[in-house]
């Protein structure tokens, strides 16, 4: 355990390598994503057990949700880092001759990116892809309820990577309570709503600028599908995405399904066939679907259920094993809206099923409740569609799938409200952890002669004439011709 | 309306939370979010500042002496630049980004949608009180929010004009201003807003972040520093004093965030700038003569007998400064000046009237780098000038503090500019000029570390009041099958070539071969 002496050295070392200039040419960025990829295909057994070994995880869905799209990331920044790093000219009115404007992207300098446990690699390393991109040096803080992959990312993160710019700080709430205090430039924080007012509230005191990505009840609105291909690829996206990521321990995955009431039966059946399908007559025993990473989170979804009320509700599954954490894929019908079920993040493979008459009262539906992270919507109204985009606010909206979003390198993955702040993936990611320079060069050769003081009436019209870009008004003023505008 | 208010019951926490339900209520139904609703609102900002000029330019001068041209410029031209930019390209902000999609998500289309983040509060500062506060709610509106400015009390007829103005223009179901100092401002800061814009110091920032915290808030804090100007030798003295001296005292007598704070250059050059006491006159004539000898006889004194040009030689009755806001402010700079290790190195001005809350252009040489006046932000008339043996040695004193909210260098040397604007962290840098950076629409403004969080101006106003939402469109058509259980080996490898975007591996994982 580090005391904390030592951790304000090491930060204070990892300045001074920063200050020295080691992390801004593009070679040494290249070669830590590089060192990245190198991890991801090297590495790949070792990860895959630390996931079962923590979570459960089936390899296949390990690659699908975690590894398989690091790799894609840091293949997709290795491409663009030239770009991103180039500066952007800044277009001048011609009043601004042999004047040029441009926006650099410089690296903010010593970052913090704090993850968390349902998807150790994916939230540690998709963070390290942009801040290392950018040019900085970093500590990470893996979750320390993933015990095996926080260990497996200290271990193996010095090999692959510069260890005087990259550090990995292993340890509970203590250790990141320490770390949260220092002086950062920058915190990336994965979690929950609650410990992120700690995080800010900590930035606060030094103006460090925060991302904070949180997650949400988000909603998944089916509406009626009349092709029976539609309607069974729609269950499918919901199903799958819900049991097989995590087991539902996912900020993007969906919390639950709005449907019309008289769908809901159809509804049901669906999803009970497309279960089967999917994990077999006994879901444990398939050992395709995660289990609850501990005991905490287990009781905590088992007392949701405990509600009699939610409990009565329940039309599928809610068979619960505490010795291997696991719960099996379950769907309640109309559970009520009151009960912590769905008042909380469920984050776990409880899945509410929540009837209205029409599809369209969903949208005041989601608007009574917090802004979630993710909106998804199956539909083939396209005036449904637009008014869910426009009518609703959340971090983002998916038509027709779920989860997917997370995988698009070009748009931003990011909450609103209470689902978080700023966002990263991407070049996202890389403007996270920059600071856009705005840089202006003039010449000493043109100025306005009627810059300077004294001030007269005279040099303020030439002023308005130049502020309207009215050239041919400067002309006649200077000659006189144009008076003075009266006060 | 908010104004009369203001006279019947104290705003307090009830107030404020009353405010913000009423306002909230009014982003619910949808007003706000309407081009015809920010189109009118930016033409009201637009035509109250030309209706009312001349009142803007008399609350100006009676809230802080500020020069006519000054007003006129820097306030009311500015903030009708920043309307009739955000109207021309309104449409073009507003609509969504199409962006492209790529093998891991076909077939799919996605754009991003810029929607209002909801109910803002925009806090702005004294020295600039109209701009500052207007600026801002440009940015506000045009991005669909409903807003409320607290402008700074410290500019007391210019925050009555802002309520009075505001509330005779404007929709005031979206956009009210509330007047008031530390009571009021808590009152609002402890409320829940969707973003919250405050310009002043780092001080104050960080209550602001504090209380942003407890909801969430995310936040543009627009603060200050310690502004550095680096002169080179080889350039033409007499523009880049100029330009230096207008960026200092031409902007509201030197309190402006990116007013130049202090000047660095080199004991060969300070001569120069200005006229040494006679010792070292001789020693440095020596050390010139080695240098430069000729310009050294004919360009002393420029930034001297450039500030008697434009101020004359009585600079206190000058009616082209600012005064000194307050006798806070004047009691706080003039302890800079009468510091002990710094009273001895005036080499001209640092003359002051406190009647009429004025100190003279005031210029210092070499300061001891731990003084007071080297270890806060000036905002005010003095300018130290630090020397240095060799210029580099300038970029290590400015990257050992903290990062500026703007840097600026005199040069014609290509390197030396190259390696400032690569090695110098600040909020924006100008090579050859000052404070200019603030007109250019196109160029984010804003701090990086003490000097503030996010920017604006232009778009970048826009984008800093919106919520930047992915949208992406899905068929039913694709791949559902490969990526949820029953997992198989063939699966992982579909998969495996999806994710690397290699239509090669797509075609043999589905033809079975690995």
């Amino acid at each position: 355990m580090e005391t904390r002496g030592d951790l304000e050295v090491q930060l204070k070392g990892m300045r001074e390598y920063y200050r020295g200039g080691n992390t801004r040419g593009a070679s040494w960025r290249k070669s830590q994503l590089r060192g990245l990829c190198r991890l991801l295909e090297e590495r790949e057994a070792e990860m895959n057990a630390a996931l079962e070994f923590d979570l459960g995880k089936h390899p296949v869905e390990a690659y699908r949700d975690e590894i398989g799209g690091l790799i894609k990331s840091a293949n997709y920044a290795l491409g663009c880092l030239k770009g991103w790093m180039s500066a952007k000219k800044a277009k001048l009115p011609l009043a601004a001759a042999l004047t040029t404007a441009e926006i650099i992207p410089e690296p903010l300098g010593l970052v913090l990116i704090i993850s968390s446990w349902n998807f150790p690699f994916g939230l540690s390393l998709e963070p390290l892809i942009g801040a290392l991109a950018a040019g900085n040096v970093v500590v990470l803080k893996p979750s320390e309820v993933a015990p095996r992959c926080s260990s497996l990312l200290a271990n193996v993160l010095p090999a692959y990577l510069d260890p005087k710019a990259i550090k990995v700080v292993e340890g509970g709430p203590a250790v990141s309570e320490q770390l949260v205090k220092q002086k950062w430039d920058k915190i990336l924080f994965t979690g929950s709503a609650r410990v992120g007012r700690i995080v800010m509230a900590a930035a606060a005191n030094h103006l460090t600028p925060v991302t904070l990505e949180f997650g949400g009840k988000c909603p998944a609105v089916l509406d009626s599908l009349s092709s029976s291909w539609d309607r069974e690829v729609a269950v499918q996206r919901i199903v799958g995405s819900k049991f097989s990521a995590c087991a539902g321990q996912a900020c993007i995955a969906i919390d639950y399904v709005i449907v019309e009431k008289k769908f809901s039966s159809t509804l049901l059946e669906l999803m009970k066939v497309r279960i089967g399908k999917m994990l077999g007559e006994n879901p444990r025993e398939s050992r395709s679907m995660a289990r609850i990473v501990n005991k905490h989170h287990f009781l905590r979804l088992k007392t949701l259920l405990e509600d009699p009320n939610v409990k009565a509700s329940i039309v599928y599954g809610g068979s619960m094993d505490e010795k291997s954490l696991f719960i099996e894929p379950t769907i309640l019908l109309d559970p009520p809206l009151e009960s912590d079920l769905m008042q909380d993040e469920i984050f776990g493979p409880l899945l509410p099923i929540i009837t209205l008459k029409k599809i369209e009262d969903s949208i005041n539906f989601i608007n009574s409740r917090p802004k979630p992270l993710a909106l998804y919507v199956f539909t083939h109204n396209d005036s449904l569609r637009k008014r869910m985009v426009a009518e609703t606010s959340s971090g983002s909206v998916t038509f027709n799938d779920a989860m997917i979003q997370y995988m698009a390198d070009t748009l931003p993955f990011g909450g609103i409200g209470e689902s978080g702040m700023g966002n990263y993936h991407g070049k996202f990611s890389f403007d996270t952890f920059s600071h856009h320079k705005a840089v202006l060069r003039r010449s000493f050769l043109v100025d306005f002669w009627f810059r300077f003081p004294p001030w007269n009436d005279h040099k303020l019209q030439l002023f308005r004439s130049v502020y309207l870009f009215d050239y041919l008004g400067m002309l006649l003023t200077v000659l006189g011709l144009k008076k003075s505008k009266q006060g | 309306m908010a104004g009369e208010d203001k006279k019947q019951q104290p705003f307090d926490s009830k107030a404020a939370s009353s405010l913000v339900a009423e306002l909230r209520g009014a982003f619910a139904s949808g007003t706000t979010r309407s081009y015809q609703w920010r189109e009118s609102q930016l033409r009201g900002l637009l035509r109250m500042t030309d209706e009312h000029e001349q009142d803007i330019v008399a609350a100006l001068r009676s809230d802080l002496g500020k020069p006519e041209l000054e007003s006129v410029l820097y306030e009311a031209a500015m903030l009708r630049n920043s309307c009739k930019f955000a109207l021309k390209e309104l449409q073009r902000w507003m609509m969504p980004e199409k962006v492209k999609t790529s093998l891991t998500t076909f077939p799919s289309s996605a754009e991003i949608v810029s929607e209002p983040l909801g109910v803002v509060l925009i806090i702005s500062a004294w020295n600039y009180p109209y701009l500052l506060s207007l600026d801002p709610v440009v940015g506000a509106i045009a991005a669909g929010n409903a807003v409320v400015l607290k402008p700074s009390e410290i500019a007391p007829a210019t925050s009555a004009l802002l309520a009075k103005l505001l509330g005779e223009y404007m929709d005031s179901s979206s956009i009210r201003v509330v007047e008031g100092a530390v009571p009021e401002t808590t009152a609002l800061l402890e409320q829940k807003w969707d973003k919250i814009f405050y310009t002043g110091n780092g001080r104050v920032g960080r209550i602001v972040m504090a209380a942003a915290a407890k909801h969430l808030t995310p936040v543009v804090l627009e603060l200050g520093g310690k502004s550095p100007v680096v002169v080179d030798s080889g350039i033409n003295l007499q523009i880049a004093c100029r330009r230096i001296i207008v960026g200092k005292w031409g902007n509201n007598n030197g309190q402006a965030c990116i007013a130049s704070d202090y000047i660095i250059t080199t004991k060969d050059l300070a001569p120069k700038l200005v006229r040494l006491p006679y010792p070292h006159v001789l020693v440095f004539s020596l050390y010139g003569v080695v240098s430069c000898t000729l310009p050294y006889l004919f360009q002393v004194d420029v930034l001297k007998n450039e500030l008697e040009t434009f101020y004359g030689k009585n600079p206190l009755e000058s009616k082209d400064l600012s005064r000194i806001v307050n006798s806070d402010h004047f009691t706080r700079l003039t302890k800079l000046l009468d510091e002990d290790k710094v009273s001895k190195k005036v080499v001209y001005g640092g003359e002051r009237d406190p009647t009429k809350l004025q100190i003279a252009p005031t210029i210092l040489l070499d300061v001891p780098r731990d003084s007071l006046i080297m270890n806060e932000e000036i905002f005010g008339p003095l300018l130290p000038i630090l020397t240095v043996d060799k210029l580099e040695e300038s970029f290590d004193i400015i990257n050992s503090g903290a990062k500026p909210l703007a840097a600026y260098i005199f040069t014609n040397d290509k390197k030396l500019k190259e390696h400032f604007v690569n090695n110098v962290s600040a909020g924006g840098l100008v090579v050859n000029d000052t404070t200019v950076h603030l007109a250019v629409h196109a160029l984010p403004f804003g701090g990086v570390g003490e000097s503030g969080i996010g920017a604006y101006h232009g778009k970048f106003s826009f984008d800093a009041f919106s919520h930047k939402k992915a949208v992406v469109y899905r068929s039913f058509m694709g791949d559902a099958a490969i990526r949820y259980p029953p997992y198989t080996n063939g699966k992982l490898r579909l998969m495996k070539a999806l994710l690397g975007g290699s239509i090669l591996g797509i075609l043999r994982a589905l033809f079975g071969r690995s």
